[in-house]
Formats: structure tokens, sequence, C-alpha cells
């Protein structure tokens, strides 16, 4: 038996077996949308390369997406996130430029992320800030760095390893960064479903005190998601880099709403406790899809973010509005 | 307290426990023994010291004075985590379970079963020594793989004292289990104690409730102003004079 009862529950063979439609909503959008600009656009979307190109787009927020899951999940947040990309960025292109070792680089991106993260953790556990305050603070405050850092200028990225790994590069014919995309969701899976650490956010962000008074030590999860989060604004700091072949204070600068975007209407709770990485990732193809069809579709920047921000708009509130009658 | 000579260990012995906050006295030299499968109930009326003692036993306070023994090891608590890896328990009354995860998740949380060769969760095992437990107990829940917040206020704290019972060694300690529940689910959760007899902790359960006490308990102790007024087998006192006891007023 199939009732779908007023708060859009839909309860099929009794209340242990319910299912809510509102779950899906990225990806009846992601369907709807797709079919959308395939109508409108014919061949001109529908083609081999639109897949890859929506995916290679979109691998800088995949990978913060990840991130952000564990910070949801955990019922804080991390508004510090684009701002570290450009920190992170400017400081392996500085880097490179000094020493011409692309590992360093890379270690000095990921590293300058870990550090703005383990700063907020330890001022949200102890000093026991809420999170959107302090990452408010070093949003601004990175942000600042990273236009101090250069000068305000941009530095090129030529060194070839590092470009290979963090933008040119290809394995058995597939993008490097369809690869970087993959492997960084599945590690993201992997340690939220399949690992204690991944249980014990969940737990933290449901309800801290059961948690705690279960032997969970709260604050030790809490720092390391908030490194975890760094860490995957360094990284996609790297892939931008990578694929541009420069770092500049600019990057990122915009990527906030949409990784926030992705993740809240990928069926992540923003109140912690609920969680899904492959809904995250579906809505960060989401958000590349949209942004990739407007600009096929001929619209100017201005109106690809008008267009872009009422369809974040419907589909957040569709999905939010879950949370509520469940 | 005729404690015999025999030579079978007590799952909890507590020895001549005192608490002081500053100049207040919350509990003065309070002795109790509980043998394993035994359910005690401490009573006594508000401000008298159960919720100090329970803390306590708990770890989450240091006594002042005198000694606590687990199954006859002479012990002391840092903290309540450190209490629990010595073998207590505790149910909390405003249950310290997470509803967005499944039952068997919250019997195993923070002590996750991993599996080989990954050290992965082990879901499935944990699923299944959940039902087993849920079962042998007899709490009547729809599955252990449903989500907590798919249960009733008496179905959830069934799974909290499953929960205790399932990791308590030497004690699982009970502060108003059934405060929050109405009159059925309050029966069933009194049959869920009593079955905690068959599997071998002391049980030590703080109640307001004398007819739950009566119910339930094999002994009752007696705290009034932080001092223990009596520890009597359950059918050696009635009703009135327990309620003499905690109030002071001879009936
Ligand atoms: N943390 C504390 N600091 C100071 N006094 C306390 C503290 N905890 C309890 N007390 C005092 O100890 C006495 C016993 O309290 P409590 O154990 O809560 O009693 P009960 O649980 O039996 O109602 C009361 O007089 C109370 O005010
Ligand atoms: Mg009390």
């Amino acid at each position: 038996m199939t009732v779908t009862q007023a708060d859009g529950t839909l309860t099929v063979g009794g209340r242990f077996r319910r299912v809510n439609w509102r779950q899906y909503v990225v990806y009846i959008g992601f369907v709807v949308v797709f079919i959308y600009f395939a109508a409108t656009q014919g061949a001109n979307f529908v083609n081999p390369t639109t897949l890859v190109t929506i995916i290679t787009q979109a691998t800088p927020i995949t990978v913060m997406a990840v991130g952000t899951v564990f910070m949801l999940s955990l019922g804080e947040i991390d508004l510090s996130i684009g701002s570290t990309v450009a920190l992170s960025a400017l400081v392996a292109a500085v880097s490179l430029q000094a020493t011409g070792q692309w590992w360093l680089a890379a270690l000095a991106g990921l590293a300058i992320g870990a550090v703005v993260g383990l700063v907020n953790g330890l001022f949200v556990t102890l000093v026991r800030l809420p999170s959107f305050l302090v990452t408010l603070a070093t949003m601004g405050l990175v942000a600042g760095l990273a236009q101090q850092l250069t000068n305000l200028q941009s530095v090129p990225v030529t060194e070839p390893v590092f470009s290979w790994i963090f933008g040119a590069g290809d394995i058995a014919g597939m993008p490097i960064l369809v690869v970087w995309s993959i492997v960084v969701v599945a590690l993201g899976w992997h340690v939220l479903r399949q690992r204690r650490f991944g249980a014990h956010v969940l737990a933290v962000g449901n309800r801290a005190a059961a948690a705690s008074v279960s032997g969970i030590r709260v604050n030790r999860v809490k720092l390391i998601v908030f490194a975890l989060s760094g860490v995957t604004a360094g990284l996609a700091g790297l892939l931008y880099s990578g694929r541009l072949a420069g770092a500049t204070y600019t990057l990122g600068g915009s990527d906030l709403m949409s990784v926030l975007a992705a993740v809240i209407v990928g069926g992540t709770a923003l109140t912690g406790g609920k969680a899904s990485m492959i809904g995250a990732l579906v809505g960060s193809l989401f958000m590349s899809m949209i942004n990739y069809g407007l600009l096929l579709g001929g619209l100017t920047v201005a109106q690809q973010m008008i267009v872009r921000g009422v369809i974040i708009l419907i589909a957040v509130s569709l999905s939010l509005r879950a949370k509520k009658s469940s | 307290m005729s404690t015999s000579t025999s030579t079978d260990t007590f799952a909890l012995q507590l020895d001549g426990i005192t608490k002081h906050f500053g100049g207040i006295v919350a509990i003065k030299h309070f002795d109790l023994q509980i043998k394993p499968g035994e359910i005690v109930a401490l009573v006594g009326d508000n401000g008298a010291g159960k919720s100090t003692l329970v803390k306590i036993i708990s770890g989450m306070y240091q006594p002042t004075a005198g000694e606590i023994r687990l199954n006859g090891a002479p012990t002391n608590f840092r903290d309540p985590s450190d209490a629990r890896t010595k073998g207590v328990e505790v149910v909390y009354q405003d249950l310290a379970l997470v509803d967005l995860q499944p039952v068997y998740m919250n019997m195993f949380l923070g002590r996750e079963l991993r599996k080989k060769p990954f050290g992965t969760l082990d879901r499935r095992e944990m699923a299944a020594q959940t039902q087993a437990l849920v079962d042998e107990l007899d709490v009547r829940i729809p599955s252990a793989k449903a989500p907590l917040s798919d249960l009733s206020g008496g179905q959830r704290q069934g799974i909290a004292i499953a929960r205790a019972t399932n990791w308590a060694s030497s004690l699982v300690l009970m502060d108003e289990p059934t405060a929050a529940l109405g009159v059925a689910e309050t029966a069933r959760v009194e049959q869920i104690i009593m079955r905690l007899r068959e599997r071998g902790a002391g049980v030590l359960i703080v109640s307001h409730n004398m007819e739950q006490v009566f119910r339930v308990a094999d002994r009752v102790t007696v705290l009034r102003r932080g001092t223990q007024v009596a520890t009597k087998r359950i059918d050696e006192v009635t009703h009135n004079e327990l309620i003499a006891m905690i109030t002071g007023l001879t009936s």
C-alpha cells in the first residue's frame, strides 16, 4: 500500500518503511535540468564532452563539498573555505616558484589549509565560539592574507608535474580532475559510512551530549573535521592553480555558496547528524551543469548569476522543508 | 548490615563514602554492597543526596572520603569514561541516545565493532548482536535496524537499559529511569529492568516511585539529608515504614 501524506511523506507498506521523496530532490532536479538543457540546446549540450566538462569544472566544488558534508554533519559550518582556496593556491604557486619542487608546493598548499582549519577548530572547541562567527572572521582574515601575500599579483604555475597532477593530466584516458573527484568522494564516503570516525561525527552532530557520555571525544572529532575542511579547501586551491596554470587572490571567491548549495541540496542537514556524500557529489554536478548550460545558452554573467540564484533557492527550499516534517 | 562471611565478591561495594561541597555535607559515611544480579533501590527526598551519590559512582564527582570496590577490587574513577571502562554503565534520565542513527548504532555508540581486514564498521554483526540482546531482554522494537526516531519513549528507554546492560561488567546505575514515561511504558521498562537479574551485573536504581521500588527492587537503601537511614530487604519493610524513613516522621 502506498499513501502520500500531506507533508509529502510517501508511506509504503506501514510506518517503518517511509520513503521521503524530498530526499531525492537533487537527483530529480539533475534529471529535470538535464532534460531542459537537452531540449533547448540539442546537440550543443548532448554530446560526449559535456559530461566530462561538467565533472572537471565541478572538481574543486566537489572536493570542498566532501569536507563540508562532514562539517554540516557535525552541526557546524565553515565559511572560510572560499578564501582558503585562494591562500592555498597562492602559497603553492609561490613555493613552486621558490623551490621548483611540485611536492613541496602541494604540501605547502595543503598544510596552509590544515592550519586555517585547525585555527577555526581551536576557536570553536577551546574558546567555545559559534563556528559561523569564527569562520566569518577567518574568511576575511584569510582573504586579506591571500591579497597581502603577493600584493594582488597573480603567480603563474608552469611546473609540468604539478600541472599534470592538479590539472591537465589523464590516467588511461580519464582526465585527472575526474579521477580526483571520484577518489575524494569515494574516500569521503568510506570514512563517513564505513569508519568509526564517520559514525562519531554523525553522533556528535546529532547529539553532542549523548556522544560525550558514550565516550566519544567530542572536541577531538570537531578539531579533525575542521582540519579536514581546511585541507579540502587547500586541495581545491591546488586543483584551481593546476587547471588554470596560475594562482590569484580571486580564486574560490564565489565558491562558498556553490559548495553549501551542493551539499544541502544533496540531502545533508544543516542541523547535523544527517549526511549524504553521493547526494553532495550529484549536488555539485548539478550546480556545474547549470553553469555550463547557462553559458552555452548565451546568458550574460549577470543573467547567469540571477538564474543560478533562483534555481538554488528553489532546490534548497524543496530539500530543507523535508527536515521539518520528519 | 549482615554481610555474612561469604567468599563471593560484590559487584559494588561502598565503604564510608563521604562528599563535601565546601561547607555542605552532601553525603555522610555511606555504605552499600550490591551482589551480582541484585537490584537495589536508592530512595530519599529532594536534596537527600541521591544524585550526588550516583555521580560519585559514575565518576562525575570524586568522593571526599571513602572507598569504592568493583568486583572486590578497590578503585577510583578519574571521570565518567574511566568509570565506563571499569564496568559501570549509567542509564541517563534524559536518554543519552542519538535519534538519527539506527538502534544498533546506538547500542554500540563509541564502541563500534569493526571487521577485518580493513577495520570497517561491522554493521551486520552489530545489528545481529543488538537483535539478540533486545530479544533476550524482551524489549519490543520493530527491528534493530530501525532508526531510533521510529521508537516510542518507552522503547528508547528499553534500548538505553539494554545498552547499559550489555556493557556493564559490574554495575548498571539508573537515575529515575521511568520519570519521563507513561504508565504502560513504565510497566514495560520495569519488566526489562527485572530481567537484568539474569545477566549478572548489580543494579542501583534511584526512584521516587514507591510502588516501583516494591515491584522491582530486592533491597532498598534510604538517604535523608545526606545520612544513610537504613538498608532493608524489600520484604522487611512496608510502604508506610519506607515513607517514614524517607521523611523522618514516625507514623
Ligand atoms: N555541585 C554541588 N555544589 C554544591 N552543593 C551541591 C552540589 N550538588 C549537590 N549539592 C547539594 O548536595 C545536597 C544533595 O543534593 P542531590 O544529590 O542533588 O540530592 P537528590 O538527588 O537526592 O535530590 C543538596 O543539599 C544539594 O544542594
Ligand atoms: Mg536528584
